[in-house]
């Protein structure tokens, strides 16, 4: 980007509902959400409609405002991680993943390869998973009503990977610093294995019912469009970013936790409107089996190891360990109550949730408590598009477009 | 000859009747606790921004207009519905002249872009 | 006209009012159920049960639309405080009043009462098919008067979108009705279901057919032409104000009008009551058993061909539910005006040349408006609708390692 169009802008809720309530419009202003059900959550939109065309649109947010960022000031680096799970709810390992990541890079402590490729492993099931929600939405509020449930049942499938592994089904806070919560449990491979061998006959299944369903091209496709240079003004990532025609990935720009050693790609499409998100999404969650596949068999030729670094000042020592030996006893101790003290100084790192780049921002005072957290939310920055990209579009279309950006309201408030 | 209207009209008063019942019933079996916040009209759970009823687009008259039209023309086909065998090629040649017109007319319509939404 | 007469006519309406309303608490039944299996899903089972041996359950939920009805009636009965409250209230009524009235003129079967009359056709007036063109359209009353009265905008755009909608379809509808009437030279039902015999008016009025398919789910504004309600966008559009039993008149009235209009698909096109075999049967049975008999038994015959008919239709409504999407408001408008309207037209003019040129129970007339009908939908199908290039996504991969 050399240069900037400042014809971009993100209008403000206020400049519209001031002119309708003055009596300076004609139009219908419309309040859609925060109580609606097609917004994902609680996002308000202050929508402008001429008739059925809509005019001008303001996303307003703050209604699901949780204060985690805030809140994690006050835990120490163990307790803060449970506290990411909340953010973006579809991805909680996602969200662990890049705090946790973010942590050990101020600590710059070493994790065993076998905890890296169960992270990798478990993250693109959780990608699936997350597809899986935002097409069974999408796919709903297009009243396209059966993909919703037959999505479910996938994600069944993975929740239930999750909870063998975590004992959570949604909020696990299995990624942990310096390693996981705990060792991969029996039974662990042959689930994968099975989801594994599932999945990409049911995303053909899910295919077959919508991309060469004419209403649903009619409703998706040249809806919605963004080119790429004002998506990257926007400061869109992710599958919207990639719809546009622009290969970014995380994973294959600034690879962590060993991605650069799995084969996959990155899909991208040209036209950049609803059907290409939903076209790339769906090609990614192929990707993501195909990633899920190698790191399955990976694991397994490792076989059993160490799951978390073997720094005593970070990471637990075994239950075992404890009743035998005093040093571990204290190191237990001092790690439960005190925390982990990271040296002074700040640390950043992004990976690819599945909604986009996620970052952690995290700043140490030399305290067990972080001095600043920040995440830069995929979810609150693609939504700054939604006016561009709706305005004379129908009011239908709105929805279909929320949708498509797939914003998790936890992650765009947090 | 009016006696078959006669059911209709029975039934007429029945479905009066079964909508008034039920109207009524609802109204005293259900608990009556209105608030404030209850009766607002709803808007997403915020305070509506202005009337709803306002003006609307013209453009949804537009399709009643066109309706209005064409149904008329349709309803002068009724008549021929019953008669078109005894008319024969005459009686068709005549409503293909018509046909014809309303054809015109529909071409008008959709080249002038009033069946074009925007 | 005795006293007597009318005790019976009110009580015979009474019955068919019953009737349909239980057909329609029935049939979200069976749409819940049938929902569930296409979405592997179990759907509602538990109300009403009947325990057999070995813990199986039969009949799982059948008392379901009882309870939903219970728990209706004894909900809060809301008048929002900005609406006109008594067009508010009156709206429901505007609803489902239509909805009842229109299976007075659809012959349900034939049930000779001895003396000319046919106990399951109610009123077999002259116009008997104008009556039910009339009667379906102007049921979207009810929707425009309940979302302009609520005052509240997702219940007005509603309200506007129904009164378009319908009136779009009403042309497509129209055509599609005339043409039959065309083919069987008669606006009298009951006629219009003697003279199909066996050959129903599917076969030369396949075209119309479509098109009575497509404009009818768009006038009772069933999926996917829902867009009045459309959850989605509008909430519940005309009626999201509306509680307790006002909602459920309006869902009612939407039900029974759209297995109205199955029903009366039916009638014009599939034979209503007329099934190979029936006459035999009756005819035999007349002979060994006597008239009241064969007449019973003729209305117990003719009525479940109507039924399972309908039924049948039913199904595919609820198939299709399950399947597509919603269309939008202007794709809407597209296919109405553009696709279905001029394609009615042709059927009309097409039903009149055939019927012109050939005598009126032409079996090769039939068949050539049969072919010409499958020909010219297959063409329409293929042409009319917008032409998408196959897209697909680039898969751009930087190699493993880089």
């Amino acid at each position: 980007m050399t240069t900037i169009d400042h014809s971009l802008s993100v209008p403000s809720p206020r400049s519209i509902t001031e002119p309708a309530l003055a009596g300076k419009t004609q139009n219908m202003v419309l309040n859609m959400g925060p109580h609606h059900p097609s917004t994902h959550g609680v996002l308000r939109l202050v929508v402008e409609l001429d008739g059925e065309t809509v005019v001008n649109v303001a996303p307003d947010m703050g209604f699901l405002h949780t204060g985690i960022e805030k809140n994690m000031e006050y835990k120490t680096y163990q307790q803060a991680l449970v506290m990411t799970d909340r953010t973006d709810y579809l991805a909680p390992l996602s969200n662990n993943l890049s705090y946790v990541l973010a942590v050990e890079s101020l600590l710059q402590c070493d994790i065993p390869e076998r905890a890296q490729t169960a992270r990798v492993l478990l993250v693109e099931l959780q990608r699936i998973s997350s597809h899986l929600v935002w097409l069974g939405t999408h796919a709903l509020d297009l009243a396209a009503m059966s993909v919703f449930l037959y999505g479910f049942r996938e994600r069944e499938q993975i929740l239930d990977i999750f909870e063998m592994v975590s004992g959570a089904r949604m909020m696990t806070s299995y990624f942990r610093v310096g390693g996981l919560a705990y060792d991969l449990p029996e039974g662990f491979f042959p689930a994968v294995k099975a989801f594994v061998d599932v999945m990409p006959a049911r995303i053909d299944e899910y295919e077959a019912l919508l991309t060469n369903n004419l209403i649903w091209q009619e409703r998706t496709m040249g809806v919605g469009a963004i080119d790429s240079a004002a998506a990257l003004q926007y400061g869109m990532t992710g599958p919207g970013l990639r719809a546009t025609g622009v290969a970014w990935d995380i994973r294959k720009a600034m690879p962590y936790s060993g991605y650069e050693n799995y084969t996959f790609a990155i899909p991208t499409a040209t036209n950049g409107d609803i059907y290409d998100r939903y076209l790339v999404r769906m090609a990614e969650m192929r990707e993501s089996v195909k990633i899920v596949a190698q790191a399955a068999t990976r694991l397994k030729d490792m076989g059993d190891g160490p799951w978390q670094t073997a720094d005593r000042k970070i990471a637990p020592p075994p239950k075992i360990e404890i009743t035998q030996s005093m040093e571990s006893l204290i190191h237990h101790f001092k790690l439960w109550t005190e925390g982990f003290k990271p040296p002074r100084g700040d640390a950043m790192v992004a990976i690819e949730s599945p909604r986009g780049e996620l970052a952690t921002y995290i700043v140490s005072d030399g305290s067990p408590k972080p001095y600043r957290v920040h995440m830069r939310a995929p979810s609150f920055i693609n939504l700054q598009a939604l006016p561009h990209m709706a305005k004379g579009q129908l009011m239908a279309d709105l929805v279909a477009l929320i949708a498509s950006l797939d914003p998790v309201l936890g992650e765009v408030d947090r | 000859m009016l006696d078959a209207y006669v059911p209709l009209l029975a039934m007429v008063g029945i479905a009066v009747f079964i909508a008034v019942f039920v109207l009524s019933v609802s109204r005293i079996l259900g608990p009556q606790k209105a608030t404030v916040r209850k009766l607002a009209p709803y808007e997403s759970g915020m305070e509506p921004i202005g009337d709803a009823m306002a003006r609307f687009p013209i453009k949804f008259n537009l399709v009643a207009m066109l309706f209005i039209l064409f149904d008329v023309e349709v309803i002068f086909f009724f008549p021929y519905a019953l008669v078109y065998r005894q008319l024969g090629i005459p009686g068709l040649i005549e409503m293909g002249s018509f046909v014809l017109v309303l054809l015109v007319g529909l071409t008008y319509v959709w080249k002038k872009g009033a069946l074009t939404w925007d | 006209m005795t006293w007597l007469d009318i005790l019976i006519l009110l009580v015979r309406c009474l019955v068919l009012a019953l009737a349909s309303a239980t057909l329609f608490a029935y049939f979200t039944l069976f749409e819940r159920r049938l929902l569930a299996k296409f979405q592997h899903r179990i759907g509602p089972n538990r109300a009403g049960y009947i325990p057999l041996p070995g813990g199986k359950k039969l009949f799982g939920g059948w008392l379901q639309p009882a309870a939903d009805a219970v728990k209706l009636f004894l909900k809060e009965d809301v008048v929002p405080a900005m609406a006109d409250k008594w067009v508010y209230i009156m709206a429901p009524g505007f609803a489902v009043v239509p909805a009842l009235i229109i299976w007075v003129a659809i012959p349900l079967g034939t049930w000779p009462d001895g003396m000319g009359g046919n106990w399951l056709h109610y009123a077999p007036i002259d116009v008997g098919v104008l009556y039910l063109l009339a009667v379906t359209s102007i049921g979207v009353y009810g929707i425009a008067i309940a979302g302009w009265a609520s005052n509240n905008k997702y219940s007005m755009i509603g309200g506007v979108r129904a009164s378009a909608q319908v009136i779009s379809y009403e042309l497509a509808l129209g055509f599609a009705i005339l043409a039959v009437v065309m083919q069987n030279s008669t606006f009298r039902t009951e006629e219009i279901v003697t003279s199909q015999g066996l050959i129903w008016n599917i076969i030369p009025q396949f075209l119309g057919f479509i098109i009575f398919l497509i404009a009818s789910t768009a006038e009772v504004v069933r999926s996917p032409f829902d867009l009045v309600e459309a959850e989605q966008e509008l909430v519940g559009g005309y009626n999201t104000e509306y509680g307790s039993m006002k909602f459920a008149l309006f869902f009612m009235s939407e039900y029974i009008k759209l297995i109205a209009m199955n029903a009366i698909a039916v009638t014009l096109f599939l034979g209503g009551g007329n099934f190979p075999g029936i006459d035999t049967l009756v005819a035999a049975i007349k002979t060994s058993n006597g008239d009241t008999i064969a007449y019973a038994v003729q209305g117990a015959l003719t009525l479940g061909a109507f039924l399972l008919k309908t039924t049948a239709l039913s199904f595919l409504s609820v198939w299709v539910r399950a399947s597509v999407p919603r269309v939008r408001y202007d794709q809407l408008m597209h296919l109405g005006w553009k696709v279905l309207l001029p394609l009615g037209l042709f059927n009309v003019v097409m039903t009149a040349v055939f019927g012109v040129l050939f005598p009126a129970d032409s079996l090769i007339a039939k068949i050539i408006m049969c072919v010409v009908g499958v020909i010219v939908v297959v063409i329409v199908s293929a042409t009319a609708t917008p032409k998408h290039a196959k897209r697909g996504v680039t898969l751009v991969n930087p190699s493993a390692g880089n």
